[in-house]
């Protein structure tokens, strides 16, 4: 953990290994939150993945190979960027931002995804599949499935395959092969299901490439160390730019994986504040928005207990948010046990205020943020009014925006 | 006082007779509490009740098709034990739902409630042995069978779990994959009426995949019985009446019994 600017990072940081503790327990528990609740049909192949990665985080060779795609094919160590003229709208607070976008693909999944598709190999599975909303996530998974040579397979909600053509198209350059799905919302929920009967069919070769920090045990604990690593590198690099740790840190939460990445060297921190943010879209009074953890109650969706957004009669209710990274009614058990410790705080951020922090960001620093992103940046122009000139506020800067300029043409009527 | 599902179904069974439990969508037709008599009065031995979830993770396209026609038309947990509880059939209910439904009051309400309607059985395919502590104590206090999930992947070790903590029967899936119609008769599935019969005197009954009556009496002679529901569900949802679903029970009624031992 005392590595310098520079140098890769050693094995320790890049899996848990219980460094910081706060691993759930054997059932994949963390309080009441987590667990497995899936068919019968599909406990041994969670065992398989769950005693098959309690090797590879040990195993240096596991971690070497994974630090080695890190640096070499990924971009890690990703820069930290101090952005003083957009914190000028941030009550003059200082705020630093985790150059997620900088990675190959341009978003954090890359992480996620190349830790899994080495533990695929190593399970000695030939084919991978995976669910995806906007495409990022499908997108990351045929990229790694390119590279390691697996069969790839992704499911899509068939709205979301006409809105992300464009995601469409490169997962299909990619070698992979696209299945639109027209169950239920035609959605990210209805892809997560369809992904699941087909790992149910085809377990005996197949893994599923879980895509965040949500779902049955073990995903949500080794999408989490897959995406430690953001927050380890930050931690250090703040460290050595400022000379303490910052008073808060901002990420945005749908899933939930870049925000336990970045959170999650800082839990023991006791001083640094958690802040997640996720997606109020037109705002909580209309109901059209994905606000799991602060408005939603607590239920049993795909494969985990965890916040949802629910009717009263437990029916999952369909999310909105001009961010499709952020539009999904669950969210990961370990934010949900965050939460109620009070260790973290999530709050929502409409549509209109991440649009205000998208522009605001790509006129005062050059940055074109993912709009994911942006409710990061809009919750920390927010923390720094509350915290004053002296704070110091990191941002998960989780993605960049260009896959949003469909969006923003549209927003802004650009 | 009433007899428990599991001693309902050991009896019929002891009888030599090969079990018959078809399904049916709570709520998908105004009219499908008509189903659950049209399928008692053509030799069901139980009858399966889906209560309706958004996200059905073990069922295929029929089910989810169905169950989102049936929440598309207002159909409540209340609703459904509301008509359940004015149903006068012979044989015992058995709900079949997903573990979102279950946990929205508390467990123990759950299964009061269903009790207190007449239901006499319970299934919750997210539910394995992991996760079903509470729910099987709160069941087993109110009387009202839980009934587990059994699947071609499963260790010797966990079959035999299951078929221990099992009430009513052991629901054997006949291969891995979701619900849904297929043709042939799979080895594995041959392979796990065996091994669960072997472990318990319980009713094993196997599900999925159940797709004519030719092949649900060959399959049933592998164990104690067969459960049907996309079948069914696939010929409602292309306009089949009570009468005709009726009808297609029978079918399987009689080629079970003329396949009986």
């Amino acid at each position: 953990m005392t590595t310098t600017e520079g140098t890769p990072l050693t094995s320790a940081d890049l899996a848990g290994n219980g460094v910081y503790g706060n691993d759930p327990d054997v059932l994949g528990k963390f309080g009441i939150f987590g667990g497995r609740y899936v068919p019968e049909a599909l406990i041994p192949a969670l065992d398989e993945v769950a005693a098959e990665y309690d090797k590879a985080r040990s195993d240096l060779e596991f971690l070497r190979e994974f630090d080695h795609l890190l640096r070499t094919y990924a971009g890690r160590p990703t820069t930290l960027t101090e952005v003083p003229r957009f914190a000028e709208q941030a009550g003059g607070a200082r705020i630093l931002l985790k150059r997620e976008d900088l990675t190959h693909t341009g978003a954090h999944k890359i992480n996620n995804v190349l830790g899994q598709a080495l533990l695929t190999k190593r399970l000695g599975k030939t084919r991978v599949i995976a669910e995806t909303g906007a495409g990022q996530h499908g997108v990351a998974t045929a990229t790694a499935a390119a590279l390691m040579g697996l069969e790839c397979v992704i499911y899509m909600g068939a709205v979301d395959c006409e809105r992300q053509a464009l995601n469409v198209a490169r997962m299909k350059l990619l070698g992979a092969t696209v299945i639109p799905v027209t169950n239920g919302s035609q959605t990210l929920k209805d892809a997560i299901n369809e992904a699941f009967r087909d790992w149910v069919t085809n377990v005996d070769h197949t893994h599923y490439l879980f895509g965040t920090v949500a779902g049955p045990h073990p995903f949500p604990e080794i999408v989490r160390d897959f995406a430690r690593i953001i927050g380890v590198e930050a931690r250090r690099q703040i460290l050595e730019l400022t000379g303490r740790l910052p008073d808060a840190v901002a990420a945005a939460v749908g899933g939930g994986s870049n925000a336990i990445g970045i959170f999650h060297a800082f839990i023991n921190d006791k001083s640094v504040q958690l802040h997640g943010y996720e997606a109020g879209g037109r705002g909580v009074e209309t109901g059209e928005h994905a606000l799991t953890l602060t408005e939603g109650s607590v239920g049993v969706l795909h494969g985990s207990r965890t916040y949802v957004l629910q009717d009263e009669e437990g029916q999952t209710i369909e999310s909105h948010s001009i961010s499709a990274g952020l539009d999904y009614p669950g969210v990961g058990p370990e934010h949900a046990w965050l939460k109620d410790s009070g260790r973290a705080t999530y709050h929502g951020i409409t549509d209109a205020e991440a649009m205000d922090a998208f522009s605001l960001l790509a006129r005062t620093e050059g940055i074109i943020p993912a709009i994911e992103s942006s409710h990061a940046l809009a919750g920390a122009l927010k923390l720094g009014r509350e915290l004053g000139p002296e704070a110091t506020i990191l941002v998960n800067l989780s993605g960049r925006g260009d896959k949003d300029m469909g969006t923003a043409m549209k927003y802004f009527n650009l | 006082m009433t007899e428990s599902l599991e001693e309902f179904l050991i009896a019929r069974r002891d009888t030599g007779r090969l079990l018959l439990v078809p399904y049916v969508t709570a709520g998908v037709t105004p009219g499908w509490t008509d189903i659950v008599h049209a399928y008692a009065d053509a030799g069901a031995d139980a009858v399966e009740l889906g209560f309706p979830f958004s996200d059905p993770m073990l069922d295929g396209v029929t089910i989810q098709e169905a169950s989102d026609r049936a929440i598309a038309a207002g159909t409540t947990v209340k609703g459904i034990l509301e008509e359940v509880a004015t149903l006068d059939v012979d044989v015992p209910l058995i709900a079949m739902t997903y573990s979102n439904l279950v946990v929205q009051q508390s467990t123990a309400e759950f299964c009061a409630a269903l009790t207190a309607s007449g239901l006499r059985g319970l299934i919750v395919p997210d539910s394995p042995l992991e996760e079903v502590g509470e729910l099987a104590d709160a069941a087993a206090a109110e009387g009202l069978d839980l009934v587990l999930l059994a699947a071609p992947s499963s260790s010797r070790a966990r079959l035999r779990e299951i078929t221990e903590r099992s009430r009513g029967f052991v629901y054997a899936l006949t291969r891995m994959g979701t619900t849904g119609e297929r043709g042939e008769i799979p080895e594995q599935a041959v392979r796990l009426g065996r091994e669960l019969k072997g472990l318990t005197d319980r009713p094993v009954l196997f599900g999925f995949g159940v797709s004519n009556p030719a092949q649900a009496a060959e399959l049933a002679g592998h164990a104690d019985g067969v459960v049907v529901a996309s079948a069914l569900m696939r010929k409602l949802l292309d306009g089949a009446r009570p009468r005709e679903l009726g009808d297609y029970v029978a079918s399987i009624r009689r080629a079970l019994d003329h396949g009986a031992r």
